[in-house]
């Protein structure tokens, strides 16, 4: 085969495969997402039980997304679990906020809830969300349910 | 009872002597690779006969695993009313394992083969002698061209398998399965990792791209030069490439996704 043949279809078969890496990587996995870190900022919230809630989850308020958890780790003096919420600069709450942990679905996932309160200042970099609720265990809520079936009879 | 223990004694030492060649060749094969700079025809037509001639086989292997994938994904998800996370089921278990899996065994099977049998014919043939005698290493002009080809191909192939077949999966999951187009992609984007799942994918395919086309360009280098020997070589490439791919994806895996 001649020369030029040869390298047109090895440059083919190359930028094809650059394309596909683009498109694996911006497409189909949260590559994009990684960008658009820059304007941030973190607040944190304690919670008694945050059930299945992983780095990464998503925050949102409203059923739109407007962060994720940054990290996770548990406060050795008040012995609740420490929750890193890393929230985007364009979104303002006030800083009484409460936050819970909810569920997508029966199963799904786990995530951050926001519900803004009516404070006129807004939360700041490394401030603490006061209000929280615990994540919704199933065995509590089965087991606490046998109980109160328990009590009256 | 001697001859027996002679027997036994006599494939330890041919195994072991064997692995000392492959390691030889190997590191021969590395130095041999500053040589491609000088002359990078030698890359690009490898280049065609390793990597472009395996793309169709890839294309269309690629499209049906995606398909099939999706369409099982389906039959067991839509009991549990998650059938929005076929898409997840689709890209995780491409990306993670089945692209560089795949890959890494279809390469075997119809690159590294051809590798073997081409390189092992011109040793039968006393070209690699012929080369030798003309003070050309065949270690610079046939074996490290070869090597380099196989190394950058199998990677690229890998991204080519992963992109189609979930694009294949794609196709199935809205045009037969109804779903919407933008379920499909957001659940990926949600729980896909580019570090996490991606990237480590695509190192998988490294290392299996290394070691396929290190087994078929030493099995065709130190065949024996008979037709026998050479159709013995061309199948050893396979069973060998075969097996090892899939036993590294298990080591791979323990140590990427620590369980």
């Amino acid at each position: 085969m001649k020369t030029r043949n040869l390298e047109i279809l090895v440059g083919a078969f190359v930028v094809l495969a650059v394309l596909a890496m683009v498109m694996l990587s911006l497409k189909m996995s949260n590559l994009a997402s990684y960008g658009d870190e820059g304007d941030v900022y973190e607040v944190t919230a304690q919670f008694e039980n945050i059930g299945g809630l992983k780095v990464r989850s998503p925050v949102s308020a409203g059923g739109v997304r407007v962060g994720k958890v940054a990290n996770i780790s548990y406060n050795n003096q008040a012995f609740t679990a420490q929750v890193t919420l890393q929230l985007e600069d364009k979104y303002q709450f006030p800083l009484d906020t409460s936050a819970s942990v909810l569920t997508a679905g029966l199963l799904g996932e786990q995530y951050v809830g926001l519900v803004p309160g009516a404070d006129e200042e807004n939360l700041q970099q490394g401030d603490e969300i006061e209000l929280t609720q615990s994540a919704l265990v199933l065995e509590q809520v089965i087991g606490q349910f046998l109980y109160s079936k328990a009590q009256e009879e | 009872m001697l001859n027996w223990l002679q027997g036994i004694g006599h494939s330890v030492f041919a195994s072991i002597s064997r692995i000392g060649r492959a390691a030889l060749f190997l590191w021969q094969c590395l130095l041999a690779l500053s040589y491609i700079p000088q002359k990078p025809m030698l890359l690009v037509r490898q280049m065609y006969s390793v990597g472009v001639q395996t793309l169709l086989i890839i294309l269309v292997a690629g499209i049906f695993v995606g398909m099939v994938l999706a369409l099982q994904a389906y039959i067991v998800l839509v009991d549990f009313g998650a059938e929005e996370s076929i898409s997840l089921m689709v890209s995780l278990s491409i990306l993670r394992e089945l692209g560089p899996v795949f890959t890494g065994l279809l390469f075997a099977g119809r690159a590294g083969s051809a590798l073997t049998a081409e390189i092992g014919l011109m040793k039968s043939t006393e070209q690699l002698s012929g080369m030798e005698m003309m003070a050309v290493n065949p270690m610079k002009y046939v074996i490290a061209p070869r090597f380099l080809a196989g190394l950058i191909s199998v990677p690229l192939l890998t991204a080519i398998f992963m992109a189609v077949a979930i694009l294949g999966g794609f196709f199935v999951a809205t045009e037969m399965l109804g779903q919407y187009e933008g379920v499909f992609w957001s659940q990926m984007q949600a729980k896909v990792d580019f570090y996490d799942d991606l990237i480590n994918g695509m190192i998988k395919s490294l290392v299996f791209g290394f070691v396929v086309v290190w087994i078929a360009v030493f099995e065709g280098y130190d065949c024996v030069p008979t037709s026998e020997g050479l159709g013995q070589a061309t199948t050893r490439t396979v069973v060998h490439g075969s097996l090892a791919v899939l036993g590294l994806d298990f080591v791979l895996t323990a140590l990427m996704f620590n369980v």
